[in-house]
């Protein structure tokens, strides 16, 4: 029998036990949308993750003081400091896989103006800061390099700053906030980027010459961090490799000798990112992935009864000239039919339901492939709990089974 | 006579069944020919190995020992799939109880046989199928469910469905069992006007009135043949449906 009676046969087997045939394909079409629910969940929240940490710029690598927790005793970075001067210097005179790089010290405290204050963090950072976290000034202009050698007070300030403490002053360039009762004066506004994923605010921060913050707010000759940027993400193990040497080298650490610094990069936190919630993903799609047993198991249950049933009409397609290949493909095929047009009807659902989802606010994204492999799980279950059914009804004995009441 | 071609052949079948402990000897050593054309009776009451010798004659089992040569093919040594082609080419069966498939039309019914025979299309096979209803006289109801006929109707249609693909013989298994006289005489008239055309008819039956209306008649005993008789006085079912009593229900 060719296949297009098989179809044929198959779609009246089905049809002629609607509500039966639903039923069974109710476990398959609950599995399915389950899986791509859980996929674009999953998938969504990576995404998600992933342009946050995009944001806070392209191939960044931060060096910070202190070694790495080894041997498991952790250090306090916050007290080393092993970060300087002589270290940011030999970086840009080194620089070959590096592009930019920027000394950072931070200061927390309060920011004034007028009758207005808030907390707030200083960040001193040299000039290549804003191409390192491409970072624009809206308004006015960045600080200079003149301001960085002479340690200016002057300032580019996050649009929050502004909203907080210059609400109704107009223009901000050229006032003059205080922070810790050092006057700023402020050169340019930032654009504004928005929360991370962490709920932080990026806006909430005031960017100053990094020499200022050392010597005027904190009076310190260490850095808190130096940030660099890759040439290109393909070339930030080159560009790791390069600054390690050149540290190594400053900080005379022998060969073997642990390293008094730690280099990071964004590529490196965004593979533990995406790793923790690859595994998540993984979970709940096991989860998932069970209930499509469990409806595989109902099919084959269906079939097994669909062939019990039908015993005389095997029976009698034998005693015409039916093979045992053409009665065990008839009964592969209605059960492929029912878990596939299941999966298709799961996919249906899945989407709508992800949609749903998307409405309450969760990061989704439905990845092409899952909607493939249901499809092709979903063939594998009609032929994997089909099997034993269509195999059932080919080793039948014509003579016995068209004389069955 | 002889030179009548030989369509059945039976040379001393002997078919043992293992029931538990014991041997259950069906047939002990038959044989017999048909020639092409007739209209043989197989009679005998049950436990006389009738069922049997059909399953035999049908390809649907075989024998211990012996050969049976179906159209001059032995069929001992068939395998499954080999036995079920055969069936598929020369053998057209009628069942007791129709055996048609459920909520489906009288064509497709009859086109059954001709699904598992790649060599026909899906016109051609149609167009065979309303051959056949044509021929026992169900054209005007080609279209109609299998639920929707009545016991006459569907033997009709099984019927059709055993000449279908023209075939070497045609087995009818108790054909008349579930119908009332007069419809089983109605049915003896068609199968009379199929051995007329020159068919080769095998009627398995219990019914000893049957005899009469065909050519030959073996009758079977404790699997063996007790008798076989060439009828010499073919008695008309038309006649003999003339002369019932007129039912007023139909």
């Amino acid at each position: 029998m060719n296949y297009l009676n098989l179809l044929k046969v198959a779609i009246k087997a089905i049809n002629s036990n609607k509500f039966r045939s639903f039923l069974s394909m109710l476990g398959i079409i609950i599995g399915v949308a389950a899986v791509i629910i859980m996929m674009a969940i999953g998938q969504g929240s990576k995404e998600s993750v992933r342009q946050n940490i995009s944001q806070m710029g392209t191939n960044v690598i931060m060096i910070r003081p202190g070694a790495d927790m080894r041997g498991g005793v952790r250090q306090d970075p916050s007290a080393m400091q092993t970060l300087r001067q002589e270290d940011y210097e030999s970086i840009v005179q080194n620089r070959k896989y590096v592009t930019y790089v920027s000394p950072e010290v931070t200061a927390s405290g309060q920011a004034i103006y007028g009758a207005n204050n808030t907390t707030t963090s200083v960040y001193g950072e040299s000039l290549e800061y804003f191409d390192i976290k491409q970072w624009t000034v809206e308004q006015g202009d960045s600080f200079t390099e003149e301001d960085i050698r002479k340690a200016a007070k002057v300032c580019v300030v996050g649009k929050t700053i502004v909203d907080e403490l210059l609400p109704n002053v107009g223009d901000p360039v050229g006032k003059t906030i205080r922070f810790k009762s050092i006057p700023f004066r402020i050169v340019g506004v930032l654009k504004s980027k928005g929360y991370n994923s962490w709920g932080m605010d990026q806006d909430n921060v005031i960017v100053a010459p990094y020499t200022t913050v050392m010597k005027r707010i904190l009076a310190q000759t260490f850095f808190t961090s130096i940030n660099c940027s890759a040439i290109t993400e393909e070339l930030t193990d080159e560009a790791i490799d390069e600054l390690t040497e050149t540290l190594r080298q400053n900080h005379k650490i022998k060969e073997g000798d642990e390293e008094d610094f730690t280099i990071r990069s964004q590529q490196e936190m965004m593979e533990t990112m995406s790793s923790t919630m690859d595994s998540i993903t993984i979970i709940l799609v096991v989860a998932a992935a069970f209930s499509l047993i469990v409806a595989g198991i109902g099919i084959m249950n269906i079939m097994l009864v669909s062939v019990t049933e039908r015993t005389k009409e095997i029976g009698l397609r034998m005693s015409v000239g039916a093979r045992g290949i053409d009665i065990s493909s008839q009964f592969l095929i209605e059960s492929i039919m029912i878990s596939v047009t299941g999966g298709v009807l799961g996919i249906l659902v899945g989407w709508g339901g992800t949609l749903l989802c998307a409405n309450f606010g969760l990061p989704v994204s439905i990845p092409m492939w899952s909607i493939f492999l249901s499809f092709a799980v979903c063939t594998l279950i009609g032929i994997l709990f089909g099997f034993f059914p269509a195999k059932k009804a080919a080793s039948m004995n014509p003579i016995e089974a068209i004389r069955y009441e | 006579m002889e030179e009548r071609k030989v369509v059945i052949e039976l040379d001393k079948v002997r078919r043992d069944f293992q029931v538990g402990d014991e041997v259950v000897h069906a047939l002990r050593g038959v044989s017999f020919k048909i020639f092409e054309g007739e209209f043989v009776t197989i009679m005998g009451t049950s436990g006389s190995g009738k069922s049997t010798l059909l399953n035999q004659l049908g390809c649907l089992d075989t024998p211990t020992s012996g050969e049976y040569y179906l159209d001059g093919i032995p069929v001992r040594k068939m395998k499954k799939n080999e036995r079920a082609l055969l069936r598929n080419r020369k053998i057209g069966f009628v069942f007791q109880n129709y055996n048609l498939l459920p909520k489906t039309t009288a064509v497709e019914n009859v086109e059954l046989p001709l699904m598992y025979n790649s060599k026909y299309s899906a016109s051609q096979r149609k167009e065979a199928a309303i051959e056949a209803l044509k021929a026992v006289g169900l054209g005007d109801r080609l279209y109609h469910k299998s639920n929707q006929m009545s016991g006459g109707q569907m033997q009709r249609v099984a019927i059709a469905r055993a000449l279908v693909n023209n075939p070497t013989i045609i087995l009818a298994d108790e054909a008349t069992g579930n119908l009332d006289t007069r419809t089983s005489f109605e049915m003896l008239v068609l199968f009379q006007k199929l051995y007329a055309e020159g068919r080769t008819i095998i009627f398995v039956t219990h019914n000893p009135e049957i005899a009469k209306y065909s050519s030959r008649n073996i009758m079977l005993r404790d699997g063996k043949i007790r008798e076989d008789t060439v009828n010499t006085n073919i008695q008309s079912a038309a006649e003999a449906l003339a002369a019932l009593p007129v039912n007023n229900d139909d």
